[in-house]
Order: structure tokens, then C-alpha cells, then sequence
């Protein structure tokens, strides 16, 4: 019994040093992922050959909810808890958590970033006079128009020209819609962020001189005009109005099923469309509808950022830069679908192994990242531009319910901006 | 060996009371901390001394029955209707359970079966309860679809406010009633049987049985039920944010749905004024328990002077 004990205690002791000796060797990141298709996955691949490249490093890939990256990961950084790296899309909101990886890359692969991602690297930043590098675009998003192809086609209605307007799609899209007998004209995600381009081809300028967020005569125009869509039934009320809050809710649903004509969403989309819309019916997607101020869309995505918090910045940093390298970035674009954010890769092109449909879709949406406007890079950038986005959602919502007037609504999310604003700053 | 004893009880105590003081008493201190602290930060050492800066913004209301007057709206919409659900479900829904278990409590043919039927929603999740009726009752779901059929016209139960409340209550009953159905079944089974006897034998008619024997003798139960129910009711907030996400508009945004929202879903998360909404919340659940207590000693002292 004796020599039994001794034994045990023996090979405890050996798997304690053992497992001790394995945790001073190992280095472990954390990866907090949501996906809207394949990303985790496609990461997680390329993962793999960073681990096999760099004997003793785990990368653990933790695949979430969005719901948990938008309202539990800013709770866990304020704690000065979370993951080492994680898949954001607040890019300016959560600046005071993020690790600049500058220091970590070395002048050449800095200035590799600079180079290439010269157009997204401030809207992580805090300020002006911020010039550091935080996070790796993984998916670039331009918002757009998609149409039921088939339905125009049914109803003998020519599709509107690149130069047409909102109202010019609208009443095209309601002719169809009458001589299908489809339900609704269109539709738009429930989002303050696919409100933005609307507001800003009616001649909203978002901000005022002094920089801060403003509710102005553009906002305002775009404002009435998205209300009477919906009491005029060219919108379902449902998608905004349906809602409480600030929540989001797309109307992919209705799309696929034939209920609307146009859908106001997004790039992130065209997977989605391609898997499961084209065996129903042909759509295509619109260029970006104008205004009397711009034809425009507006930018967006989510990326993989460093956190300060991190006990391996090192690491950190050598993992996004493997992202990031020409060859690695390339195939998480054209795996996952995405508009690359890298200028180089972007530049060189990347081939997608998709249906004509989506290669066209996405063709679509990368020629309108050139006619984004001005606000709309400015909203994207703003660290609380979900102050904007927010409101917008639930006071819209309310008025497309019925529960308080466009003018009321524009009052109280003028009040609503200022308020979240000013808490901010405090 | 009589100190030994005296702390006996303690002993057992103790980690009953830790748990209790670190996720009750504890969350509770550091709610009074934030609502009278302001700004973004979440340390509560960051954050700056606001005084009743929080409640004030709550309160400020040009008239409290005309939310679209208050600076806080969605909160007083949020007051109103919780007010106006609390009312009508914890009404009907003590009604309802009240006939069930009356019927539950005779001898019907699959007794076992059908209080099983009517208790199977409770074991139910709240979100799962929320899916299955959204499903049910969306443009494009079953309930309209059936309608459609026999040409009665689409309806927007969700969409609609008056609706989106109705079906809010329907479900909520539909989910709880079981739970209440059980305690007035066990307070009926608890009356002695001597009683209907005598009342048989005295020929009175089962109207006067019921409001002469069974009522008065099921009131402590039925009490119960109620505050359990109408403290449950100002609670609510899963299973509506699932059907509705509180809307159409703000039709169905409870209190705790606005204290979520404040702390929690914007960028820019006010925990004072979520803080402070909780601690209203709180004094409205103390005035229910105390309503509750105070009932229940006042049948406790009818019942001696009986």
C-alpha cells in the first residue's frame, strides 16, 4: 500500500512539473471572434501556420456572438479583463483599450502598415495627433442597394441609372412593386449606420465646425422623407418600427422572400445572397443612390485589434502583422468574401471563388468605396459614432411606429446626441 | 459549552450569509454607490459625486402621466407601461389561475394529464417561450397564416402597439399561469373535505360554497399568488425583449428593459441613470412587499380575533 501510494504520488508530482515546465513554454493568445460568415474559421487557419511557424505559441480562437463583442467586451476591458485580441467594430470607441503595435513591429513593418492601410488607421485612433497602430481591417464594408433583378424584370420597369436618385429608386422600385404585386418597395437594415448615407446624400454634414455631432437641416430632410416612406407603405413597418430600443434587425428575411424590391444593406451581404437568394431569384446590387448632395455610401467593418491589457504585446503584434502580411491577407479576403481594407492587396486584386452574381456584387460595392463622401468617412472614424447610430435607430423607430412625430423625433435625437456626447466627455 | 451552542448556529449561517452579502447586499451597495456618481467610468473610485443629479434627470417631467413631456421619455413610457402590464396581467392572469384550479381540483377524467398540460409552459426557458410565440405570431407566421386561409386579413400582432401589448400579456400568462395554478391547487387540497360536507348537508349551492368556504379559506394563498405575480410582473424582461425588443416604438419597453438599455446596450453607458432607475424600480418592489406584509398581518389578526 505503501509503495501504491508512493507511486501515485510520484506520478503527480511528475505531471505537476510536467504540466508546469508546459505552461512556462507555452504562450497562449486569446482570440475573441464573431463572425458574420467564415471569419473565425479562415483565421483560425492561418493561425495554424503561425503556430507552426512559432514553436510553443497557441492561438485560441474564441468564437462569439456579436451581441458579446458590442455589450459584454467593453464591460470586461473597463474591468481590465477580456481576451488578448479581439474582433471589433466600435473602432474608435474602445481607443483607450487598445495596444499600439507600433513599438512592437519595427520601422519597416510599420511603415508596411502605414502604407497600406493608410486609409482605415485613424479611425482607430483617438484623436489627430494619434498616430498609432492598433488593429488589422479584417473585412471592409461599403453599404448598398441589393435588387430583385427578376421582379424588374417581370414588371417591364428599367432599372434606374448610377446617377438616380433616392427618390428616383424609390418610385422605380414602388412602379414593381404595384405590377408584381410584391408588398413593399424597399427596405433598410434597422441600423443609425445605414440611415448615414440617406442622410448625407440629402446634404447632412454630420458634424458642425466645432466637430461635434449635429442633427442638421440635411439629417432632418432625410429624417421626414424615411418616415413618409413608411406611412406612405413604400417600407415595412416592421423592420424599424416592428422594434423597440436601439436593437438592430435587418430585413434580409424579406428580401430573400420576395416581399421588397430593394434593400438597403450591405457588402457583408453578398454571401449570404449568393448561398442563399440566387437559387430563388436573380438580384444584382444598385450603385449607390444620391442625393442633391452626393451619391454615396458608407464605409465600415470590423477588425481584429491588440489589447493594452495583454501579457504578451510582443505576440500580440507578430500575430496581427502575420495577418497582415501581403499572402495571408489576401486569402482571408478571398475566403471570406470581404473588400480587402490593404491598398496593396486591393491594388494587385483579389480573385473570389464565387458565382458571376457575387463577383459582380462585389465589383459593384468596391467601385462606390471611391464615391463615399466626405461625413460618412468622418461618422465612421468618430469614436462615438454609435451615438449617432444609436439614437437614430430608436427614435426613427418610435416615429415609423407612430408613437411621435418626424419633428419630435429629430428633437429628441438632437437631445439624445448631445446628452451621450457630453457624458462622454466627462 | 453554552458559547459552543450559541455559536452553532452561526456556523451553519455563515456561508449562507457570504453568499448572500457578496451577490445580494453587496450589489445592492454598489447600485446606491453609482446612482449617485455620474459619468462613463466603471470603477467606482473614477467615478465623480453627482448627488441626486441622476434621479433629477429621472424625475424632471412637466407631467408624469405625459411621457413625450419628461426629459427621460422612454423611462416614463417605460413606467407607464409596466404600470399598465403589471395591472392587467397580474389581474387576469389570478383569475385564470384561480378557474384552473378550481376545475384542476374536482375529479375530471386525465386529472394527472391536464395539470401536467398546464404546468408544462413554466418549465419552459423564457427565450424559448419568446421564440416559439414570435414564430407564431410574426406577418409571416403561423397565426396569420391560418387566418389568411379563412379569409380573415393579415394582422401585424407585433407591429401594431395595441396588439404587441396584448399578445406581451397573453404570453407572459400563458407562460406563468401554471406556476400559480400549483399553489392555489395545493391551498385547495388543503381545505378539510368536513367542510364541503357540511355545507352539502346544510344545502348550500355551489356559488355559496365557493364565495363562503373555499375563498375565504383559499385567501391566504390567493394573496400570496398576488404579490408573488405582481412583483414577477415589474421584473419582466426576457421574454418581452425576445417577442418585441420592447416595441413597436417604445409600446412595450419595461423599466428593467430601459435600466438594460441605459447600462448596458448604448456606446456611451450612463450607469448612474441606470443606477438610479433600479433604485426606483426597488422602492416600487418595497412598497409591493410591504403591501404584502401589511395584508398578511391583518389577516394573521382577523384570524386570531376569529
Amino acid at each position: 500500500m505503501k509503495f501504491k501510494l508512493s507511486g501515485v504520488c510520484a506520478a503527480l508530482a511528475a505531471g505537476v512539473t510536467v504540466l508546469a515546465a508546459a505552461q512556462v513554454g507555452a504562450q497562449e493568445l486569446r482570440v475573441q471572434c464573431y463572425s458574420d460568415g467564415n471569419e473565425c474559421e479562415v483565421t483560425g487557419d492561418i493561425a495554424k501556420r503561425f503556430e507552426a511557424a512559432n514553436a510553443g505559441v497557441k492561438i485560441v480562437i474564441d468564437k462569439v456572438p456579436y451581441k458579446a463583442v458590442v455589450e459584454q467586451l467593453p464591460v470586461q476591458l473597463a474591468a481590465g479583463e477580456g481576451p488578448d485580441i479581439a474582433r471589433v467594430t466600435d473602432l474608435g470607441g474602445l481607443n483607450k483599450y487598445y495596444l499600439d503595435l507600433t513599438p512592437h513591429l519595427g520601422a519597416a513593418r510599420a511603415k508596411y502598415w502605414q502604407d497600406n492601410f493608410a486609409s482605415t488607421l485613424d479611425w482607430f485612433r483617438a484623436n489627430a495627433a494619434d498616430k498609432g497602430i492598433y488593429g488589422l481591417m479584417s473585412q471592409l464594408t461599403v453599404t448598398g442597394a441589393f435588387v430583385n433583378k427578376t421582379l424588374f424584370e417581370q414588371a417591364k420597369v428599367p432599372m434606374p441609372p448610377a446617377t438616380a436618385t433616392w427618390d428616383d429608386w424609390m418610385a422605380a422600385a414602388k412602379k414593381v412593386a404595384d405590377a408584381t404585386k410584391t408588398p413593399f418597395a424597399a427596405a433598410m437594415d434597422r441600423s443609425g449606420h445605414r440611415f448615414a448615407p440617406l442622410a448625407v446624400a440629402y446634404g447632412a454634414r454630420i458634424f458642425d465646425d466645432k466637430g461635434a455631432p449635429v442633427v442638421d437641416a440635411g439629417y432632418q430632410t432625410a429624417v421626414k422623407k424615411f418616415v413618409d416612406w413608411h406611412k406612405n407603405g413604400l417600407m415595412p413597418k416592421e423592420v424599424w418600427g416592428g422594434v423597440g430600443g436601439s436593437q438592430y434587425r435587418d430585413a434580409f428575411e424579406e428580401f430573400a422572400n420576395g416581399r421588397i424590391v430593394m434593400y438597403y444593406s450591405g457588402s457583408w451581404q453578398v454571401k449570404r445572397m449568393d448561398t442563399q437568394v440566387t437559387k430563388a431569384f436573380d438580384w444584382a446590387v444598385a450603385p449607390a443612390p444620391c442625393g442633391p448632395a452626393a451619391c454615396t455610401a458608407m464605409p465600415g467593418g470590423a477588425a481584429f485589434v491588440g489589447l493594452k491589457r495583454t501579457k504578451q504585446p510582443a505576440l500580440v503584434a507578430k500575430f496581427l502583422d502575420f495577418l497582415a502580411t501581403d499572402a495571408n491577407y489576401k486569402e482571408l479576403m478571398a475566403r471570406t468574401e470581404n473588400i480587402p481594407a490593404h491598398l496593396g492587396v486591393a491594388k494587385a486584386g483579389v480573385t473570389y471563388n464565387v458565382s458571376p452574381g457575387a463577383k459582380a456584387a462585389l465589383n459593384s460595392f468596391v467601385a462606390d468605396v471611391a464615391k463615399i463622401a466626405k461625413p460618412n468617412y468622418q461618422l465612421q472614424g468618430y469614436r462615438f459614432n454609435r451615438a449617432v447610430f444609436l439614437p437614430t435607430a430608436q427614435r426613427l423607430g418610435q416615429a415609423v411606429a407612430g408613437e411621435m412625430s418626424a419633428d419630435d423625433a429629430i428633437k429628441r435625437l438632437t437631445a439624445d446626441i448631445a446628452e451621450q456626447v457630453a457624458a462622454a466627455s466627462k | 459549552m453554552k458559547s459552543s451552542t450559541a455559536r452553532t448556529p452561526w456556523f451553519f449561517l455563515t456561508p449562507n450569509l457570504v453568499i448572500f452579502g457578496v451577490f445580494t447586499f453587496l450589489p445592492i451597495a454598489i447600485n446606491l454607490y453609482y446612482a449617485f456618481t455620474g459619468g462613463v467610468q466603471l470603477y467606482p473610485k473614477d467615478r465623480p459625486f453627482v448627488g441626486t443629479e441622476n434621479l433629477a434627470t429621472l424625475l424632471d417631467c412637466g407631467s408624469y402621466l405625459d411621457p413625450a413631456s419628461c426629459k427621460k421619455d422612454i423611462f416614463w413610457r417605460a413606467v407607464w407601461n409596466t404600470a399598465q402590464f403589471s395591472l392587467f396581467q397580474v389581474t387576469v392572469m389570478v383569475l385564470f389561475s384561480l378557474i384552473t384550479a378550481l376545475v384542476l381540483n374536482r375529479k375530471i377524467i386525465g386529472r394527472g394529464f391536464w395539470r401536467g398540460v398546464y404546468f408544462y409552459p413554466v418549465l419552459l426557458s423564457p427565450v424559448v417561450v419568446a421564440l416559439i410565440w414570435k414564430w407564431i405570431l410574426q406577418r409571416e407566421g403561423v397565426l396569420n397564416a391560418v387566418g389568411v386561409a379563412v379569409g380573415v386579413p393579415q394582422t401585424l400582432w407585433l407591429a401594431e402597439p395595441g396588439w404587441a401589448m396584448f399578445w406581451v400579456i397573453f404570453v407572459s400568462i400563458w407562460a406563468h399561469m401554471g406556476f400559480y395554478t400549483l399553489i392555489l391547487l395545493a391551498g385547495l387540497q388543503a381545505i378539510p373535505a368536513d367542510l364541503y360536507e357540511a355545507a352539502q348537508m346544510d344545502r348550500a349551492s355551489p356559488w355559496r360554497t365557493l364565495t363562503r368556504v373555499t375563498l375565504p379559506l383559499l385567501l391566504p394563498n390567493l394573496l400570496v399568488v398576488l404579490v408573488l405575480a405582481a412583483i414577477k410582473a415589474v421584473q419582466t424582461f426576457d421574454e418581452v425583449f425576445v417577442l418585441t425588443g420592447g416595441g413597436p416604438g417604445s409600446a412595450t419597453t419595461f423599466v428593467v428593459q430601459f435600466i438594460y438599455q441605459t447600462g448596458f446596450q448604448e456606446q456611451v453607458r450612463l450607469y448612474g441613470l441606470a443606477a438610479a432607475g433600479s433604485l426606483l424600480l426597488a422602492v416600487a418592489l418595497i412598497a409591493l412587499t410591504l403591501l404584502q406584509l401589511k395584508i398578511s398581518r391583518a389577516e394573521e389578526a382577523g384570524e386570531r380575533a376569529r
